[in-house]
């Protein structure tokens, strides 16, 4: 109870440090944080309910006001802006990402957190940032004014999956590398 | 770590936490539903008195808090424009403007005694599932203490790479920066244990 609740804690304020880090551009300009590495991490490393518990905190805290998201960004602003999807699809990221950990036990942890930081971290989380992007786009249209596509939507965020690929790995490579130091910290997998 | 509050005492920072947060709401919801033009401008002009009301350091922190949807903004602008339908383009300026710049007006004005204050409120049902409802505050507070803490190893472990190597440390210093949080974490749970655990107290003790 007193361990899962301090993992949780320290994942959640692990997710806020890496929104200090400066960002690294990539080759063609798209600038990657580490921030959403670590909502892979705490998924994978976690577990489902408890890798969501820890972006929930970190979601408390930024809606507390705290400048905790990459770039100095936090309030109550970001939740309602353009992007807000994303921030919010941080949550089902962690737990699906923590979910695959949790259920294929069969694939090397390192594997499988890849896979789940892919399925989780890319797909569902992206599925939340367009939608919410699309939601903010076509709010309050007339009767005849054109919607933009969900396919539109999808286009605009997609150069911001290499970074993501990339982070997913890492974030295989890291649970593996706490799977093999740590193995009693592994809540995903005991 | 501070909070994005301004610090002082205008005439927003006295209104109740509760219902800042509800008037915002009702706010989001309108703001999704306009069409015209002509509100969405009349709010865009509410939202400049407001900031106006509270002074300089307001507007400079406000207008601060919008830099970074400035380009996303400008793009869907610009598509718009380019599409000939410059008018969509405004709607989506304004709207966003107007939703973001008020949600940050009540971050602006309330304190984070308030707002923890709110979340305890809030979190009290918790006790109905066996949890402590200060469980939500105590994470806050445990988060906000080590954000600093782990800031500072991950200086400290980026300064032992340095030493060792030319070549850049990148992510792999997150390896042992998650190692000794591990380690945090189970003292830190023997502490909570030690001072009674995060079990809801029993009534009529304290």
């Amino acid at each position: 109870m007193e361990q899962n609740f301090t993992r949780i804690v320290l994942f959640a304020a692990l997710i806020a440090v890496l929104g200090l880090v400066p960002p690294i551009p990539l080759a063609f300009g798209v600038p990657i944080s580490a921030q959403s590495l670590g909502v892979m991490l705490a998924g994978a490393v976690l577990g489902s309910w408890r890798g969501a518990a820890a972006v929930l905190v970190v979601q408390l805290i930024v809606a507390l006001g705290l400048p905790v998201l990459a770039g100095g960004r936090g309030g109550l602003g970001v939740f309602v802006g353009p992007t807000a999807g994303f921030l919010i699809g941080w949550l089902p990221a962690a737990f699906v990402t923590g979910l695959v950990v949790e259920r294929m036990r069969a694939l090397p942890v390192g594997i499988a957190a890849t896979l789940g930081a892919v399925l989780g971290g890319i797909i569902v989380m992206y599925a939340f940032g367009i939608i919410g992007f699309y939601l903010v786009k076509n709010a309050g249209l007339g009767p005849d004014d054109a919607r933009m596509s969900l396919g539109k939507a999808a286009l605009i965020m997609a150069p911001f999956i290499p970074g993501d690929l990339i982070k997913a790995v890492l974030a295989g490579w890291l649970t593996h590398t706490i799977a093999r130091y740590r193995p009693a910290a592994l809540s995903s997998r005991s | 770590m501070l909070s994005l509050a301004l610090p002082g005492v205008s005439w927003a920072h006295r209104l109740p936490a509760g219902v800042k947060f509800g008037l915002l709401a009702l706010a989001m919801v309108g703001a999704m539903r306009v069409t015209a033009l002509s509100v969405l401008g009349a709010a865009l002009a509410l939202t400049v008195v407001l900031y106006v009301s509270l002074g300089r350091a307001a507007i400079i922190a406000g207008l601060r808090a919008l830099r970074p949807i400035v380009w996303v903004v400008a793009v869907i602008f610009l598509w718009h424009l380019w599409q000939g339908e410059p008018r969509q383009g405004v709607a989506f300026g304004l709207r966003v403007v107007v939703m973001m710049a008020l949600a940050n007006f009540v971050t602006l004005t309330t304190p984070l005694h308030d707002l923890i204050a709110l979340i305890e409120r809030l979190a009290q049902p918790l006790a109905r599932l066996g949890l402590s409802p200060r469980m939500p505050a105590l994470a806050v507070a445990l988060v906000l203490r080590f954000i600093p803490v782990l800031q500072g190893r991950l200086g400290a472990l980026s300064l032992a790479w340095r030493a060792r190597s030319r070549r850049r440390a990148g992510p792999r210093l997150i390896a042992p920066l998650s190692f000794s949080l591990l380690d945090d974490a189970d003292h830190l749970a023997d502490s909570l244990r030690a001072r009674g655990g995060l079990a809801p107290r029993p009534k009529g003790r304290d």
